[in-house]
């Protein structure tokens, strides 16, 4: 039987988390993955669980899908690991700015707190001196995407799910999808592809933004905390050519895991001149990260829309197409709470957040 | 502050130094480089209790009285590109420019796993000829040495030189290679030569063919090994165990740069034409690097590849024949002394695979793909970068090795934030 | 090569000894213990490959962390620690 409720073409984070939950509503789902499960942007990434207070969509989204993270906590699977988030501000203007920050996201019911400089270096004494402060987001958690995609594709074949792994989607078909090697599949299709979008569905702009990462040997408590500048937003949101921001990860494994960068590049080669920038700038923050053991540098990308939301919901002049991509650096952390947002309109269900801001409709206005 | 030479050889052992040697020879400003604390290699390895080796010492001086070659030691390669390399020397990092590179970066030991190899005191044959001539302390110590190829004769000697007990040889080619393999020797005299001053050195040490270890046994460390030998199982117990199933060429600077690779055997090599020449113009290869082919042939292809790359011609041309000849050696090793099917079968579901990361044999069965394998697994997320699990993977017929990126082998981040690379490789 | 040079003095685990000029880290380590490093699954490990390709043999030395012990060569006065506790916090 080819037919099903819902074709999920992609098994990243974000396709897997759809299939997940489209299964467990009782559709009859086909994933379409060429593989590895989570093998793309999900695998590259930080795993970073993360509130990002800039942009109020932003904020609803990432809010609302880290608590649908936190029924993980205690999976095996997903490593989940509360290390907490600790935003470093490097001057006194940026420490004031804290507050409004603090007030952004309790609102969204998340709790932050300011951190003064003494206080700052209690927390992380390997934090460069002369520093102001900070802000702590103490419940935030790390986990490891990979891990979860496979679990969520996993959990979904348990309930009527067929996975086609090691295919590929060759092109929509009107009433489905035909795989290379010329199988059709029909019924309603959710394209998640990340920065594969624009071969399906070119109507959509996306462009991969690349990020470069590092990961150390084993430095257990050499970071006690998931830290970054409060400057990194304007990275992520800004539209230069090439920035590095500072965000250091402790892994549960005691690896330290150093980002971060940005370009706007779709290939994957390891940019030496980009990752001296990069870790230049975490060495302001960290100066004794330089005598730690770099064990591998490896790029992943972002799949970046023009307004840096994600494409949620019904494509625009297609019939029963449907598309969950464009993530950027919050692919993770925003993975289930877009899967809900995007079943739930399949469905023709409210959502807990208004789904307007990342209407793939917008593309058209 | 990038340094400029003309030629960079990349590795101090045998085709090293002669490249090094033969392209200084024309005038050449030359840099010859080596992750090793001195000059030599594997093969050539410092002993710190024994003098080396006539030839050795005379490759050593060859390099060290030419004031046109600069020497690195404790020099790794981080990163590369077609003009410069990367290096970190001691906690330093630099970055050396070159005209033409030379990569005589040798081969590895293809360590396999079995149960409890990852006991404390197992070593790999030229695991333990290496940490013996280093200074390990041996006197006294009874040793089996175990795997496949000439190697295990010249690291028993060297165990009894240094005042261990070689309980035993078990060389797992059988009786009937072995034979193949002596007789066609004397097309080789220096190398016959070499293996009967060997079998008398280990005069009154057992020799089995056709046997190999199956599992070594023990509480905190190495007390004992099982061994196959015909139908039976046979336990000895030794303090120590040397175990190698052959070389694999360390391809992985030349995959980095782009170089065409030989994926014919199960390990891959650098292609080279007659000049040592790569699919690159301006890099050279030259010994193990191309293949498993003995101290002979990385000689004479080091100093073809350091004529070469200098230019001389007529100079490297002349070398031709003696390459080609030594070169039939190392067909020879390959075809005498391929692998009981039984060695690669050794590893139950608990046996460890990635030593770094503890993956077992059974945590890899659900996978049919590497990268899936790592992502799930961890395998080949460890300190060695799968080095080890990854050419044990390759060599059991699981995964193909994956391609390298930089840093080839961990350096510190300090080194990695140094890069002063106008470009990065293809 | 002198062989008649002074042994070299260093500590492992706080233990004092000798080895010859030149030693590896790893051969002056033996002589106080045969374990190295643990892996996370709690096992004991010491060198393999004894040429920097196996990893096995990273202990501290003079406070660094994640050194190859069969790469590096003792030092008069060197401290080496093995089985590396953490070093920070």
């Amino acid at each position: 039987m080819n037919t099903f409720d819902l074709i999920v073409v992609g098994a990243g984070i974000v396709g897997a988390a759809c299939a997940d939950l489209a299964a467990a509503e009782g559709l009859r789902v086909a994933i379409v993955e060429p593989g590895p499960i989570g093998g793309g942007a999900t695998a590259a990434s930080m795993g970073h669980l993360v509130v990002m207070d800039d942009d109020p969509a932003e904020l609803a989204l990432s809010r609302w899908s880290q608590q649908i993270w936190e029924a993980y906590a205690q999976l095996p699977e997903a490593e989940f690991s509360r290390c907490g988030t600790l935003w470093v501000a490097r001057d006194e203007r940026e420490y004031a700015g804290i507050a409004a920050k603090i007030a952004r996201l309790a609102q969204a019911g998340v709790v932050a707190e300011a951190v003064d400089a003494n206080a700052l270096y209690e927390l992380e004494p390997e934090l460069a001196p002369g520093l102001a402060g900070g802000m702590l987001v103490a419940a935030e958690a790390v986990v490891y995407p990979p891990r979860v995609a496979e679990f969520l594709v996993k959990r979904a074949t348990t309930r009527n799910t067929q996975l086609h792994l090691g295919r590929r989607v060759h092109a929509l078909s009107g009433d489905g999808v035909v795989l290379d090697g010329g199988t059709r599949l029909s019924g309603p299709v959710l394209v998640a592809t990340g920065c594969a979008l624009p071969e399906l569905l070119p109507m959509l702009p996306l462009r991969a933004r690349k990020g470069h990462l590092v990961i150390t040997d084993r430095y257990p408590a050499f970071v006690r905390h998931q830290l970054l500048e409060l400057g990194y937003a304007d990275s992520a949101h800004g539209n230069a050519p090439t920035s590095v921001a500072f965000n250091v990860q402790p892994r549960p494994t005691g690896q330290v895991l150093i980002g971060s960068s940005r370009e706007f590049d779709s290939s994957s080669e390891v940019s030496m001149t980009i990752v001296r920038r990069m870790l230049e700038r975490a060495f302001a923050f960290l100066p004794r990260l330089c005598d730690l053991q770099a064990l591998r540098i490896w790029t992943g990308l972002r799949p970046t829309t023009p307004d840096g939301r994600p494409y949620l919901g019904a494509v625009p002049g297609l019939r029963d197409v449907w598309v969950a991509a464009g993530h950027e650096g919050l692919g993770i952390t925003t993975a289930l709470a877009s899967a809900h947002l995007v079943i739930d309109q399949l469905l023709g269900r409210r959502s807990a957040i208004d789904p307007a801001p990342y209407l793939p409709s917008r593309v058209r206005a | 502050m990038a340094e400029h030479y003309d030629v960079l050889v990349v590795g101090a052992g045998p085709a090293g130094l002669a490249a090094a040697d033969a392209a200084a020879s024309h005038g050449a400003r030359v840099g010859v480089l080596d992750a090793q604390a001195t000059l030599g290699g594997q093969v050539w390895r410092r002993d710190v209790r024994v003098e080396a080796p006539r030839m050795a010492r005379h490759a050593f001086h060859a390099v060290e009285s030419r004031t046109n070659i600069a020497h690195f030691t404790q020099t790794q390669i981080v990163a590369a590109t077609g003009k410069e390399l990367l290096v970190e020397q001691a906690a330093q990092a630099r970055t050396l420019r070159y005209d033409k590179l030379v990569l005589a970066c040798g081969a590895r030991e293809l360590l396999l796993p079995f149960p409890g190899w990852t006991l404390p005191g197992v070593f790999g044959a030229g695991g333990a000829q290496a940490l013996i001539k280093q200074g390990w302390p041996i006197a006294g110590k009874r040793v089996v040495v175990a795997g496949s190829g000439p190697l295990l004769l010249a690291v028993a000697a060297t165990l009894r030189k240094h005042g261990a007990s070689v309980a035993a040889i078990y060389e797992q080619a059988s009786a009937k290679q072995l034979a193949a393999f002596a007789g066609a020797l004397w097309r080789w005299p220096q190398k016959a030569a070499q293996a009967i001053a060997l079998r008398s050195a280990l005069a009154g040490v057992p020799y089995h063919a056709g046997t190999f270890v199956r599992a070594a046994h023990g509480d905190t460390q190495l007390r004992a090994v099982e061994v196959q030998i015909g139908k039976n199982r046979r336990r000895i117990d030794c303090d120590h165990l040397a175990v190698g199933y052959g070389l694999v060429p360390n391809v992985e600077l030349a995959q980095l740069l782009g170089c065409a690779l030989d994926h014919d055997g199960r390990h891959p090599r650098v292609e080279v034409d007659e000049d040592q020449r790569t699919s690159l113009a301006n890099v050279y290869a030259a010994g193990e690097v191309c293949g498993i082919g003995g101290r002979d042939s990385a000689r004479i292809e080091g100093a073809i590849a350091g004529h070469a790359a200098v230019g001389a011609t007529q100079a490297a041309q002349a070398l031709r024949s003696a390459q080609r000849h030594a070169r039939r050696f190392s067909a020879l090793l390959e075809t005498r002394f391929t692998l009981d099917a039984r060695i690669r079968e050794l590893a139950t579901d608990d046996t460890i695979i990635c030593r770094c990361e503890d993956v077992t044999w059974s945590a890899l069965n659900d996978f049919s793909d590497a990268r899936a394998a790592k992502l799930q697994t961890r395998c080949g997320m460890g300190a060695c970068q799968g080095h080890v699990c990854g050419t044990a993977l390759a060599e059991l017929g699981r995964f193909p090795r994956g391609g390298p990126r930089p840093p080839i082998f961990p350096a510190r981040l300090a080194t990695l934030a140094e890069a002063d690379f106008a470009s990065t490789p293809n | 090569m002198n062989t008649t040079a002074k042994p070299v003095c260093l500590h492992v685990d706080g233990v004092a000894v000798e080895a010859p000029v030149g030693a590896s880290v790893a051969a002056a380590i033996v002589q106080v213990t045969l374990r190295f490093g643990r892996r996370p699954g709690g096992g004991a490990r010491a060198p393999l490959c004894g040429m920097g390709v196996c990893f096995e043999c990273r202990v501290r030395i003079d406070g660094i962390d994640h050194q190859r012990a069969c790469m590096t060569i003792v030092r008069e006065g060197m401290r080496v620690e093995t089985a590396m506790e953490p070093a920070h916090g």
